[in-house]
């Protein structure tokens, strides 16, 4: 009887020690949610700062970015557990923070000294805030990023391809600085043979899952004027969305699109716009500033062959927003412990390193060095954008927003189904519905 | 050997006297292998256990060894249907939990019934279910009645025709989609072969016009196979007798056709038609992986929006609705079908 006392005894305590064993190990770790991109792979170079200082391994869970939005918004919708830190997108934010799944962090700032006026404004807007502009805090900005242009330089310097835009055109070739310019440079290079090799003018986002064709699409709108309201805050859609100037915007994508991307270039983003560049088929691209320093790194289209721009104007200066801020998950076991990354990476010195490494960082400390603008070749173009980016809405319904204009969008331009106006009016009446549900019309 | 079972069956314990019961002794010569099972059975169940279950009628052992099926059941597939039913009547969002679930009536389902684009989606799959089914069913039972010639070597042939269906259907998709890519794609430099036509002046999955016959292409060459086995199997279980008797009675070939083959293997061709129009109605994985439902919404098929509204949109009350909807229609017209199908196979 002895025997099988202690034998159960000694059962109990192993089972003991090994349920208590994760929570110890939970208990020095730290698992960061983001999309799989360029810097992703800095912040886990950078990460190793905070485990040698702290001893908290971090572990990282890195989503493509088709998938990124289904498998974090899956996540959170269903309490799980994966992430103790989310960068997730700007758009989220309003979600995440009606719902319960970010953590607000206005008490945390003010107690660890943390200032939002230490970031740069725009970044913090999109980024950190929910009702937009409010400060009320759900993440501290990470993240700066855009939507902007790149381009072959060494093509645009051969001076028997200038001679020849200038006799086509009248006009030197040179970086588009309108949406007008942009189009006629693209329609330029579509179908030349450089290098022995036929060229595309220019790759453009398309994709229809996700939110690509919106990114690229928005480029365009913005640039022409677009406003989501008549009136900020009222949700008064009709004659904003569907401006005259919107509506010319969106003509002027399309155009873009029909005349000189590449070939099967109806389903593209971030990858595909890359991989058109970097091959060697496409004279002018668009993308994340993100991406720039790989691009920049490149062995065949890297170095003195690419040139950075930003957004082109229409009738203003504009740039759609990319970019995140990082937040604590909610739900975490560890919020000591997300809490310290948080007050970690905000340190002005660890934002530094941010940037040196290929992450975009937006603390004035970094923005505001004087070495800054020529710290990289797109550095000064990113202290443009910044300025003059555009988000898409942050709404709890956002998700429903943005599938609308993906479907509309997609519809005209590469499905060639009705008129700019008729999208558009579409989309006004699908965004309308949507406000209305929410009771907010 | 005596044996240790009443007649109806129920187990005792293995060490009652078998005097006990009303049981007729059997001997070695007339015991059947079930019996003799039985008998190993009842002595190796323990007593206690025997024990506990004397008493019980048939019916309640029956219920006792169903039951986990039917509760593995009813979690896994009733509860949520009926869930999936009293969600439709409601504004519930899945990426809502903090808000108040509303009932809003009807409303879900007059929005779904009266959307254009979930028409339109329904045109496109039926588009896809029709050509596809019309194709593999031609394709597929021409391959299986040549196969039946057993010609020599047609068990290789049975075998490399079998290996597409024998593929992940997003394998199939991925592949398909570098096939299809209009400047470096096979399928575009054969035509381009063929024709003259440069390979890169027209896109399979990009064009609105060819891209839906770009996936029912696809969705053909991968699930033929499948129709011509399961017409094969028809055509096998034809007797030969029938054929020699319509010889006898100087049957051309053209009417042994018409008259014995495909009236016999009628039951099996259905019965294939009822299969992948059930899997094609519901098709998703292989369309996200070639065109995403694009280009616009041109091969976007129910499912698809389905998948959108309920886990992009996140509206699951509307979700549910279409769903219920989509079953509702499925199953409405798979049953008058299968009546249709097991009328012919009483003739």
């Amino acid at each position: 009887m002895r025997k099988i006392t202690k034998a159960l005894l000694g059962a109990t305590t192993a089972l003991t020690i090994s349920a208590a064993l994760p929570s110890v190990s939970q208990a020095a770790e730290l698992t960061l949610c983001w999309a799989a991109w360029d810097p992703a792979n800095a912040l886990v170079e950078l990460s190793k700062d905070f485990t040698a200082q702290t001893g908290t391994e971090m572990k990282f869970e890195f989503v493509p970015w088709p998938n990124f939005t289904d498998r974090i918004l899956n996540e959170l919708n269903s309490g799980g557990k994966l992430c103790d830190l989310l960068i997730g997108d700007s758009q989220w934010l309003g979600g995440s923070a009606e719902n319960g799944y970010y953590v607000k962090l206005n008490d945390f700032f003010d107690k660890e000294g943390i200032k939002m006026s230490d970031f740069a404004e725009a970044a913090v807007n999109a980024y950190a805030t929910w009702p937009k502009g409010t400060p009320n805090y759900w993440a501290l900005p990470a993240m700066g990023d855009a939507n902007a242009w790149f381009y072959r330089k060494d093509w645009f310097a051969k001076p028997e391809i200038q001679a020849e835009f200038k006799k086509a055109t009248g006009r030197d070739l040179t970086v588009p600085a309108t949406w007008a310019e942009l189009i006629e440079t693209a329609k330029f290079f579509n179908g030349k043979e450089i290098d022995g090799k036929k060229v595309y003018g220019a790759a453009i986002f398309t994709e229809r899952a996700s939110e690509g064709i919106t990114m690229g699409i928005t480029q365009a709108l913005y640039a022409n004027g677009f406003k989501y309201e008549m009136t900020p805050g009222k949700y008064d859609m009709e004659g904003a969305v569907n401006s005259p100037d919107a509506v010319k915007g969106l003509e002027e994508y399309k155009e873009l699109y029909k005349c000189c991307t590449p070939p099967g270039y109806t389903d593209a983003y971030m990858g595909e716009t890359l991989d058109a560049f970097k091959s060697g088929q496409a004279a002018m691209a668009m993308n994340w500033f993100a991406f720039f320093p790989g691009l920049y790194k490149d062995e065949n289209v890297g170095g003195d062959k690419i040139g950075f721009f930003v957004n082109p104007k229409g009738t203003t200066a504009a740039s759609t927003l990319g970019g995140q801020g990082i937040s604590v998950v909610a739900n975490t076991d560890n919020m000591d412990g997300a809490l310290a990354y948080i007050k970690w990476f905000a340190q002005p010195d660890v934002q530094k390193k941010w940037w040196t490494l290929g992450g975009y960082a937006v603390h004035n400390a970094v923005l505001t060095d004087p070495s800054f603008k020529d710290s990289q070749p797109f550095a000064a173009d990113f202290l443009v954008a910044m300025n003059q980016v555009q988000d898409f809405w942050q709404e709890p319904s956002y998700a429903i927003l943005l599938q609308a204009m993906q479907k509309r969008m997609h519809d005209y331009v590469v499905a060639d189904k009705g008129t700019a106006k008729e999208a558009l009016d579409g989309l006004v009446s699908d965004w309308t519905e949507v406000f209305k549900d929410d009771g907010k019309l | 050997m005596t044996a240790r079972f009443r007649p109806s069956g129920r187990a005792v314990r293995p060490d009652a006297p078998a005097s006990r019961f009303l049981v007729t002794p059997v001997t070695d010569t007339d015991t059947s292998l079930l019996d003799k099972a039985a008998e190993k059975a009842v002595r190796v169940t323990p007593a206690p256990l025997a024990f506990r279950v004397r008493g019980l009628s048939d019916r309640a052992i029956a219920w006792l060894f169903i039951t986990p099926t039917i509760a593995l059941l009813l979690a896994i597939n009733i509860f949520p249907l009926i869930w999936a039913v009293y969600l439709s009547f409601t504004n519930f969002r899945a990426n809502r939990p903090n808000a108040e679930i509303d009932g809003v009536g009807l409303t879900n389902y007059q929005r779904v019934l009266n959307d254009p684009d979930i028409w339109q989606a329904m045109q496109t799959t039926a588009h896809f279910v029709f050509w596809t089914i019309l194709l593999q069913m031609l394709i597929g039972f021409a391959l299986a009645y040549l196969i039946d010639r057993k010609f020599r070597g047609h068990a290789f042939w049975t075998t490399v025709i079998l290996i597409p269906m024998m593929l992940s259907p997003a394998v199939v998709g991925n592949f398909w989609r570098f096939l299809y890519q209009p400047q470096i794609g096979l399928f575009n430099y054969i035509y381009s072969f063929f024709t003259g036509v440069p390979p890169s002046s027209f896109e399979m999955l990009g064009s609105v016009a060819l891209s839906p016959w770009a996936i029912i292409i696809v969705d053909t060459w991968m699930w033929t196979p499948y129709v011509m086995l399961i017409c094969l199997a028809g055509l096998r279980s034809i007797p030969d007798y029938l054929y020699e008797a319509a010889e006898v009675d100087r049957a051309s070939a053209w009417r042994q056709f018409w008259s014995i083959t495909v009236p016999m293997a009628l039951p099996f061709i259905m019965l294939a038609v009822l299969f992948r129009a059930i899997e094609n109605f519901k098709m998703f994985d292989m369309v996200v992986l070639l065109t995403g439902g694009g280009p616009g919404s041109t091969t976007e098929v129910a499912s698809i929006t389905l998948k959108r509204e309920a886990f992009e949109s996140w509206r699951t009350g509307r979700a549910s609705a279409f769903a219920i909807i989509l079953f509702v229609a499925v199953f409405g017209l798979a049953n008058i079908y299968v009546k249709a199908l097991n009328k012919v196979k009483q003739r």
